[in-house]
Formats: C-alpha cells, structure tokens, sequence
C-alpha cells in the first residue's frame, strides 16, 4: 500500500505572529488565527505549534493546527488553566510567541478502493487536528462516493465544536454528548461501536481520532477487534516540544530485531508523534 | 568592543554562556531551530555506561515559576554517543563540547572517563553527581558521615530513579544517597576520574544538602577542576496529566527562576570557600538573572529550561552582560564576585 508521511520534519520556526482574529466560538471556547506563512506553507495535519502565553507560565502549551489558510495558522482551544487563559485575553493586534510546526502529523493512505472511506473520531478539543485532517482528506477523496464519517463527542452541547465546519467540508457528522443535549445520549465510543453493528467494518479504510486518552483507548479495543487501522493522536506535557529534553514520552511495543524479544521504548509525543499507530501504544 | 572570553578549567570559552546538561540533549533537534555556535560551550545530555530507557511519564510538571522533571537520566549509553552522537556535535560545532557523565560508582566513572579521554573532540568531562550511588550493599550510614543529608529518598535533578514511578531510589542495592550528597564518595569519584585522564573534570553538584560549600572543598581537593553549581532540587508536585488516569505526584528536580535565589546564595558562599571556577546554573532567565550570577562568584553560567520557552535567550543575555559591562565599566573577570570583593 502506497502511504505518504506528509509531515515535513526538516524546518521548524520561532516566529513573533501577528493575530488576526481571536473568537470565542462556544462559551470557553477560543478560535485563535495568526499570521504565519512559514509554518501556513509546510504545516500538515496532525501537527501543532507551541505557544507562549505570556507572564506567569514557565514553559510553551501546545496547540494542534486546527486550518491553515494562505499565510494563516487556526487553532480551537479551551481555556483549562493559566496559559489557555492568557491566549484568551490576546486581541486581534497583539503578537504571539510560536514555535512551529512541531512533530508528525497523520499519515494518510492514497489508493484506496472508492467504496472505502475514513472515519474521524474526536473528543472534546480534538476536533482541532480532524478539522485540519478531514480538510485535506476531502481533496484526497473528491472521486469517493462515500462521505467522510466523522464522530464528534463531548460533554454538552456547548463542548460539541466546528459541527458546521465538518458539514461544509461534505462530512457525515454524528454527535453524542454525555447529557443528550445534543446527538446521541452518551460516549461517542459508544456510539462509534453501535455504529459498527450497521456498518460493514471491512470498508473501513482508517481511523483517525484525537482526544481524552481514555477515549482514543477504548477505541482501541473496538478497532483491534474489528482489526482496523487506527492513528491517534496523543497529548503530553511538554518542555522543549523538539524531541531534545525527552519529557514527553510514551511507551510503544518494540520488537528487537537481534533477540525478536518483546520490550518497550519510550518515543517523545513531539516529535516521535504526537501522531502514532495505535497498535504501536503501549495503553496503561 | 566588550570582549567575553574566558578560560575555565583550562577551556577557552569565547563567552561564558554554556548550555546545561540535558536541555539540549545531544544538539540534533536544537540545531535546527537555532545556531548552537551562539554558546561559549554545549554540555551534552548526561551519558552513561549502558543505555537507560528513562522514567515513565509523566515526566515534566510545571510549577510555580519553573518546572519539575523527572526524565530518569534516559540516554542511549556511551557506545551510541560516541557511534552517533559525538561525531553529529563535532560536525556541527566550532565551540567546545562538555560531555556529562554519570555512574553508579567510581569505578563505573573511571571506566566512562576512560573511554572519553581517547576520544578527540571533547574539551572537558562533567561529572553529574546528582545520582545514586549504588555500590554499596550495606547502607553508607556504616561510615562516619561527613556531612548530615536530607533523608535521600528522591532523586535529585535529572539523577534517573530508574522505573520507580514516584522518583524514590531502589533500595535493593543498598542505595542511600546520591554522590554529592557524600563528601566522602565525591572524593573518590572524583579522584578516580582525574586519574585516568586528562581532560579537565567538572563536578557538578546537588543542592540538596545542608551544606554544599563541604561538598565543592572536597570536589576541589580531589583534584575538580572547576565546579557546576547546581544541579536541580528534590521536590514535589501534583499533575493532572492526560497520559494517567491517577493523580499521583510526581517527584523529581525543581529548576527554573523558582530555585535561583538559594542558588545565588550557594554560590555566594562556595566562591569564598573555593579557589576554581564556578559555573552557575539554576533559574537563569534574563540578562539581570545571568549578571547576578557573576556577582556572587561565578566565573561562567549555564542557561537550563528557560531556553525551552525562549529559544532566543542566549542572545538575549549576551547582549546584555555586553552592554552592562560597556556602561558599568568593568571587565568579565572582575565583575565575578564583585559583590563581594566591594
Ligand atoms: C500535541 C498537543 C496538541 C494539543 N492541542 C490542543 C488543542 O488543539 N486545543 C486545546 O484546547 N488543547 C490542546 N492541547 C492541550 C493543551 O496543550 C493544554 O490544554 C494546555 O497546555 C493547558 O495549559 P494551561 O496553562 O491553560 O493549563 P494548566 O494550568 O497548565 O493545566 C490545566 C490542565 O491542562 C492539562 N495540561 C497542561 N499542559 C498540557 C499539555 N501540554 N498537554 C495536555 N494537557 C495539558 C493539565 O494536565 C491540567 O489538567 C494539546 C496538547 C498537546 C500535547
Ligand atoms: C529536562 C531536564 C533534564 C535535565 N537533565 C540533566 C542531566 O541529564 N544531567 C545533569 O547534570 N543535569 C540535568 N538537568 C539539570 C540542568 O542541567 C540544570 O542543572 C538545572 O535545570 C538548573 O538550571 P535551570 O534552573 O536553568 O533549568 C536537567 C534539567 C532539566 C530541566
Ligand atoms: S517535550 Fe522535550 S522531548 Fe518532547
């Protein structure tokens, strides 16, 4: 199977970027754009930058790409903490301290029979790196007659992001929240594996999901089952966000080629990833 | 023109900023996102006999001013350094190379520093001994103690605890502390050390411990040729990571503008005790922060996890130490421990 690694590793900037725009798209809910044709031009999907938010944190917060548009870089956060809330308060006008883009995007698989199809799933802030995915999927799949599915959960109605965005894009959308306010009444894992009893799994090409960790592994379990390929998307904390300081690792299955013995290795979510094969994760 | 070249432990340095052990890891990454050469010297991730796979994550928590890391020494061993890692730095670099090393006893140290004396290229040895000793399997205690130290249940800095999650060292060996933590286990080490080779040795030091100016007059009396002041605190914080599901803490080093005032302060007091060279390190984050560490003694800095937010603050504080010695009149060396020349 022919499969492009999109990711370009070779450049990375630090840039002073002009914000263009700055909205709070959902109540504590931020879709930040800056100017930055240098990382606009190489970024791909699966990648993020990372942010200083001002006075008062120590080290940068990553942020996944959320679009890239001429010379703009999107990104969708959430204000958890002290960063997300300084990034909050930047206006249209101020600069931003980034560094990008940073780490392995998806890799996405280019000759697949027309009847097959992706499907995303994405859990809360998730949504950031699939909006980016599924855009450059849809220029991939033009000729497919099957849509993109694309699983969007959260909390409330009020978690549920860029429901719009996927439908413009020509996705399928299907929506859970653990409330029911909105779409189905649950986790979206829930309503991911319900769906497998309708759908036929054999046509299901690739999954890509982002999110909570105790999501991305359940789905792991469904898709070892169903055994279909699955990239994730993980989150660390991290310091330098290039691979250097080794602060963000996980452990990933590692089979020796002299003593074909099984033991791990730690690979760093920034650079290694944060984009891995799930059967490569090693799931605590 | 403000000349900034200096001469520590027998090292022409064109200026006196170094880059910490283990921020850069061994240059590969950094190298493309800014010019090492900016550096007086690079110290390399600390390097050990055989490969270490590190500690599990969560590994980083920031905290209040700075951050706690608990990487757990994590490096490919000395046979990979000077397969792939070494050549890459000489390649690349026109500064000295510092290569930091780490042991579980002296012998180890000797083995290492033994191997890394054939090599061309490296300009000075840094022993970390910030970790365990491990030697021993009847606790230390036995012998009189030198020097009265924190009970060493952690690790301290980037001192690699090995798989234990909460950072608290192995006991099966009979650990109880860590090298610098001991007068007497310093000495040795670095006595051993200076006897296989020639190239200058730098002890780099824990704070942890009640008094460290008893520490830095054995290291020099051991033969140290110049001091690094200091490694990272044992310390403690709660993360909400999103790689575990529990809320254990993480224990590990403290670093960042956090621990810079006990460090000045340990540094004011060593300079009065000792006769080499200090290198400060420890919560360096401004051209102010690296122009109090030369008044209180150090005669070079090495800048830590503040070059993880600001890529760009070797520049920064080169051109600040530059433009404060042109206005104040002063040359580098004596503005080392001017405050307490005055
Ligand atoms: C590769 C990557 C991509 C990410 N993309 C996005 C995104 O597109 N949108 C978004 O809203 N968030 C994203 N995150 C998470 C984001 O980085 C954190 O929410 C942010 O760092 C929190 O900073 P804070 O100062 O506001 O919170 P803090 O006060 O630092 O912490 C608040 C909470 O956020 C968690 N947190 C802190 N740092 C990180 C971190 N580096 N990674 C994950 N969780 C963290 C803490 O565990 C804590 O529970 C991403 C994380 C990674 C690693
Ligand atoms: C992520 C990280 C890894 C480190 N690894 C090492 C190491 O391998 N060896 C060592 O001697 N010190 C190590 N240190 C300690 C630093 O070299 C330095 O002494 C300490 O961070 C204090 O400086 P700072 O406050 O400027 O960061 C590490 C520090 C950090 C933050
Ligand atoms: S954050 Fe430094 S290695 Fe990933």
């Amino acid at each position: 199977m022919l499969t492009a690694k999109l990711s370009i590793q070779n450049k990375v900037y630090h840039l002073q970027s002009l914000i263009t725009d700055q909205k709070e798209i959902s109540s504590g809910y931020f879709r930040l754009i800056f100017s930055a044709p240098q990382i606009a031009q190489i970024a791909q999907p699966g990648q993020f930058v990372h942010i200083y938010c001002g006075e008062g944190t120590y080290l940068r917060r990553p942020f996944s790409i959320a679009k890239v548009k001429k010379n703009q870089v999107e990104i969708i956060y959430k204000v958890v903490g002290k960063g997300t809330e300084l990034l909050s308060r930047k206006k249209k006008g101020n600069t931003l301290d980034v560094l990008g883009p940073l780490g392995n995007g998806f890799t996405q698989s280019l000759n697949h029979p027309i009847t097959q199809s992706p499907i995303l799933i994405a859990g809360g802030t998730g949504v950031a790196s699939l909006l980016f995915l599924a855009q450059k999927l849809i220029t991939l799949y033009t000729s497919h007659l099957t849509p993109l599915t694309v699983f969007l959960g959260a909390k409330t109605k009020n978690d549920l992001l860029c429901i719009d965005n996927f439908k413009k894009l020509g996705c399928q959308v299907k929506l859970a929240t653990e409330d029911g306010s909105l779409g189905y009444k649950g986790l979206v894992t829930d309503l991911f594996r319900n769906s497998l009893i309708t759908h036929n799994s054999s046509l299901i090409t690739n999954i890509y999901a982002c999110g909570p960790y105790a999501m991305l592994k359940e789905i792991a379990k469904i898709t070892q089952k169903y055994k279909i390929p699955y990239q994730v998307s993980l989150e660390a904390m991290m310091a330098c966000g290039l691979g250097a300081c080794r602060g963000c690792v996980v452990k990933t299955s590692h089979q020796s080629l002299t003593t074909s013995h099984q033991h791990f290795v730690y690979k760093t979510v920034c650079k290694d990833g944060p984009v891995f094969e799930a059967n490569q994760i090693i799931w605590e | 023109m403000v000349n900034l070249s200096t001469e520590i432990a027998r090292i022409k340095l064109k200026n006196p900023l170094l880059v910490a052990s283990g921020i850069i890891g061994f240059g590969e990454e950094y190298s493309k996102l800014i010019n090492l050469n900016v550096f007086g010297a690079i110290t390399t991730k600390t390097v050990t006999l055989k490969p270490r796979a590190g500690n599990p994550s969560p590994r980083i928590v920031e905290t209040m001013e700075g951050m706690i890391n608990s990487i757990g020494l994590e490096n490919p061993g000395l046979e990979i350094f000077l397969k792939e890692k070494l050549p890459f730095l000489k390649r690349k670099l026109k500064i000295p190379i510092v290569v930091s090393i780490a042991a579980e006893n002296a012998e180890e140290f000797a083995e290492i520093s033994r191997r890394l004396d054939k090599e061309k290229g490296i300009s000075a040895l840094e022993l970390n001994l910030s970790c365990p000793n491990v030697r021993s399997k009847e606790p230390r205690a036995k012998s009189p103690p030198l020097l009265s130290c924190p009970p060493p249940r952690l690790a301290s800095g980037d001192a690699g605890a090995g798989e234990s999650k909460n950072g608290g060292i192995n006991s099966e060996q009979g650990v109880i502390s860590l090298i610098s933590q001991d007068a007497e286990l310093t000495y040795e080490v670095v006595k051993r050390v200076k006897k296989v080779t020639k190239l200058p040795v730098i002890a780099k030091l824990t704070p942890n411990v009640t008094d460290i100016t008893v520490i830095a007059k054995t290291a020099e009396s051991a033969g140290a040729d110049a001091l690094s002041l200091v490694n990272t605190f044992s310390a403690l914080a709660f993360p909400h990571s999103p790689l575990t599901t529990s809320h254990s803490p993480v224990f590990g080093g403290l670093s960042g503008p956090a621990i810079k005032p006990i460090v000045l302060r340990m540094i004011y007091e060593t300079y009065q005790k000792v006769k080499i060279p200090i290198i400060g390190m420890g919560g360096i984050n401004s051209p102010q922060d690296a122009i109090e560490f030369f008044l209180v003694g150090a005669k070079a800095i090495a800048l830590g996890s503040a070059l993880f937010r600001d890529p760009f603050l070797p520049q920064k504080i080169l051109i600040g130490l530059k433009q404060y010695l042109k206005i104040q009149k002063i040359t580098l060396s004596k503005l080392t421990g001017s405050m307490i020349h005055e």
